[in-house]
């Protein structure tokens, strides 16, 4: 049975939102979700879901504080704790048994609530091993990157290029945060961080809100929606243990994109895929993960993003929407805003950044520091 | 939609483990229901992990660092959290990724280490309400059940008796119990009316304390279990799960309708429609004495004002009519939040298989209901299983 995305609500990513509490940020994406869907959620959806974690929310029990903002008071709801992606994925595993027709899934940042958002992260290293340490823990990051571009042999002017091309595509995408043209040597001159990484290379935190409506093809039918399908889902983890986890390839990704393409059927990414969106968080992130979903050779994804490979007018257009590092770094919702920007230019609805001829995509996702966590969802059109 | 079965099972003991991590918890009741199903991690195809909130262990995103532990290093691992329900939710999870055809092997595996949180898991439970409308009340766990008990018990003129005696038979029916925390072959319903009060009407028996543990459970596909030729298995053949409003202050406690709406769900799924004839015995949530009564009415196995009234007539003992928690559930074995699906889930497929033991029910059972509950008062989760 075909699984479908008919309903796409965004509210814009802001650096704060002092405007909005968390509810109504979920209150207005649900809003644009069932209106661009034009479905009732009191009447239509038969599942809900959101993708949280305690820490980042503030409580000890997010869940409580779902349901009425989406309309799924007394409603089969629940939490997965994880990105948009892997709550994406649980909502098409729902539809696929038969049990649901349509499945709502939700994910959201409110970053700027948090007032120690480095403290929250560090908490997510191994208390025993690796938080005594007392490292920042963008250190992994910067550990990583270090191992990355030794091994690929990448220079590390490519980061710069990913850095000005998603900054850059982001000045064309009226909800991202962080849009700017920012020139490769303003990268490269960038004050140091986590060495190599410098400062341009780190997404700053944004707060906003995304909800996809998903239906089985034939409630997708009754409710006369034109789809994009969800040809193929992945997910997967490599180790959580920071000493025994492989630094230069993001496992988690090649086997989450493994299972993925299998579903979809792709047998060749590199030529099927006409649009990517690929976590940037970091700068590196995006050539490593570009390397890992087989969409370039390892070593090559740095050389082709300078040669412009990666451009909106590229072979392959990646990060169209500005990416993590132009629209924001939106915790949870980093996979399912992925998810959404590649429906919209499936749909031909993503305005001034419109590609031409695409009609396959790939969304993909990291869990963040620290984790080696990630997912895959391959959309479609047509057929 | 690919029928699903439970082919293994296993369970820590439930204790203050100081001298192991999650990670260590989850390894041991993954091994132990891998072994108890005869397969090994290499057959798993998918991991699906349930623990409460992380502030217990004191480690954000717990669900990753539980990963090495729980099997899931280089598979599809995903961490599912619906508060208390999620002891029997992350089997409605595992189940849907079999039911999808997705997956042939899922293992699912729950902890909860709630003795790192000093100086005790309540102050977790401080973070659990509305800040601006709840929190300055400064309300706690106890507090606000004393409000809902006490609304059940005025509402039917309920005895705190009768309610002492689910204690009672939960402690005694974990004697035997190789996990249980909490057994008493000894106590009496004086005990719990003469225990400390916590918050009226409240007492420290009729409560199930914190604890750390871990369990797991084994699912596979109806192909799979047949081509491994897999004797011991029980059928899941309902899911349900609903959450209320998170606006408790505008329920009324009376009824869990969350977890009526659930059970329906399931039964509708399971083909039931006369739960109180079709449904051999119960494991509903019982943290506290009264949860057990006020979930078997929500799951439609007694009218409502009924349950205490079937405790008092022995109908809910292990060798009555409706065995309520043979397990000795929550009061008796212990409550690790997530980790007390090894009563749950696990009491079902070691009652349908005939492997619980001592406690085994004396006469035969062919189909059980399992049911948690969580977050603020207001998610219900509930499976259906058959022998």
């Amino acid at each position: 049975m075909r699984v479908g995305i008919i309903g796409v609500g965004m509210t814009a990513f802001r650096p704060s939102t002092p405007e909005y509490n968390w509810k109504e940020l979920m209150f207005e994406a649900a809003s644009r979700a069932y209106a661009d869907a034009e479905i009732n959620p009191r009447e239509d959806v038969d599942s809900f879901l959101t993708c949280a974690e305690d820490y980042y929310e503030g409580f000890g029990i997010f869940d409580e504080f779902v349901p009425d903002q989406l309309g799924a008071a007394l409603r089969p709801t629940c939490t997965v704790s994880g990105d948009g992606l892997q709550g994406l994925a649980n909502a098409y595993m729902q539809i696929q048994t038969g049990l649901i027709d349509v499945a709502v899934v939700e994910a959201h940042s409110k970053a700027s609530d948090i007032v120690t958002l480095d403290g929250v992260i560090e908490h997510a290293l191994d208390p025993i091993w690796n938080k005594p340490l007392g490292a920042h823990p963008f250190v992994v990051a910067g550990l990583e990157a270090d191992a990355y571009l030794r091994v690929t042999r990448t220079s590390p002017k490519a980061l710069a290029m990913v850095v000005a091309k998603n900054h850059g595509n982001a000045l064309k995408n009226p909800l991202a945060a962080y849009g700017a043209a920012v020139e490769v040597e303003d990268a490269m001159r960038s004050p140091e961080r986590f060495a190599p990484l410098r400062a341009l290379d780190i997404s700053n935190p944004a707060d906003g809100c995304v909800v996809l409506v998903l239906a089985s093809e034939r409630a997708a039918k009754k409710l006369h929606s034109n789809p994009v399908w969800i040809r193929g889902v992945g997910w997967a983890s490599d180790s959580p243990s920071l000493e025994t986890r492989d630094w230069s390839d993001a496992a988690y990704a090649r086997i989450a994109a493994e299972m993925a393409y299998r579903l979809a059927k792709v047998r060749r990414p590199a030529t099927e895929i006409d649009v990517a969106e690929i976590d940037d968080r970091f700068s590196y992130k995006e050539l490593q993960h570009l390397e890992s979903l087989g969409l370039a050779k390892k070593g090559d994804a740095g050389k082709r993003v300078m040669r412009g490979d990666y451009g909106a007018e590229g072979r392959l257009p990646v990060n169209v929407s500005g990416g993590s590092l132009g629209c924001g770094n939106v915790f949870e919702a980093t996979g399912l805003h992925r998810a959404a920007e590649v429906a919209l230019q499936l749909r031909g609805d993503a305005g001034v950044r419109q590609l031409d001829r695409v009609r396959t995509g790939v969304a993909q996702s990291w869990r963040f520091i620290p984790s080696a966590t990630g997912a895959v969802a391959v959309l479609g059109v047509g057929g | 939609m690919t029928k699903v079965g439970v082919i293994g099972a296993g369970m820590t003991l439930f204790r203050r483990r100081l001298e192991e991590t999650g990670k260590e918890l989850c390894f041991e009741a993954t091994k132990m229901a891998l072994d108890s199903a005869g397969l090994t991690r290499g057959d798993v195809d998918m991991v699906v992990c349930g623990t409460a909130p992380d502030a217990f262990d004191g480690v954000a995103m717990k669900g990753e660092y539980l990963l090495d532990g729980s099997g899931g290093y280089r598979k599809p691992y995903t961490r599912v959290f619906t508060g208390g329900g999620t002891g029997v939710f992350s089997t409605i999870a595992g189940w849907w990724h079999v039911a999808s055809g997705l997956a042939d092997v899922v293992l699912v595996v729950n902890e909860e280490k709630m003795s790192s949180c000093q100086p005790h898991p309540q102050s977790v439970f401080a973070h659990i309400w509305d800040p601006i409308l709840d929190r300055p009340l400064k309300p706690n766990l106890v507090w606000i059940f004393a409000m809902e008990m006490n609304r059940y018990m005025t509402v039917y003129g309920v005895k705190k008796e009768d309610i002492a005696r689910v204690a009672v038979k939960n402690k005694r029916n974990a004697v035997g119990h190789p996990c249980a925390q909490l057994a008493d072959p000894n106590i009496t319903v004086d005990d719990v009316l003469n225990s400390e009060v916590m918050a009226w009407p409240v007492q420290r028996l009729d409560i199930s304390p914190p604890s750390d543990g871990a369990s797991a459970v084994v699912l596979a596909s109806e192909d799979f279990i047949r081509k491994r030729r897999i004797k011991d298995r029980a059928w899941i053949s309902g899911v349900g799960w609903c959450i209320d409003s998170t606006m408790w202050t505008d329920r009324d406690l009376v009824f869990p309708e969350y977890v009526a709406r659930a059970a329906k769900h399931a039964y509708k799924m399971a083909k039931i429609d006369e739960p109180r004839r079709q449904i051999d015995f119960a494991e509903p949530y019982d943290p506290f004495d009264y949860k057990e009564l006020h979930h078997l009415e929500g799951l439609l196995l007694a009218d409502k004002g009924e349950a205490p009234i079937l405790t008092r007539e022995g109908v809910t003992e292990r060798d009555g009519k409706m065995p309520v928690c043979p397990s000795g559930g929550l009061l008796g074995v212990g409550n690790p939040i997530a980790a007390t699906m090894g009563m749950k889930i696990g009491e079902l497929f070691w009652q349908l298989t005939g492997q619980a033991g001592k406690r085994q029910i004396p006469h035969e059972v062919h189909t059980g209901v399992s049911q948690a509950w969580g977050d603020l008062m207001q998610y219900g989760s509930v499976v259906v299983m058959r022998g």
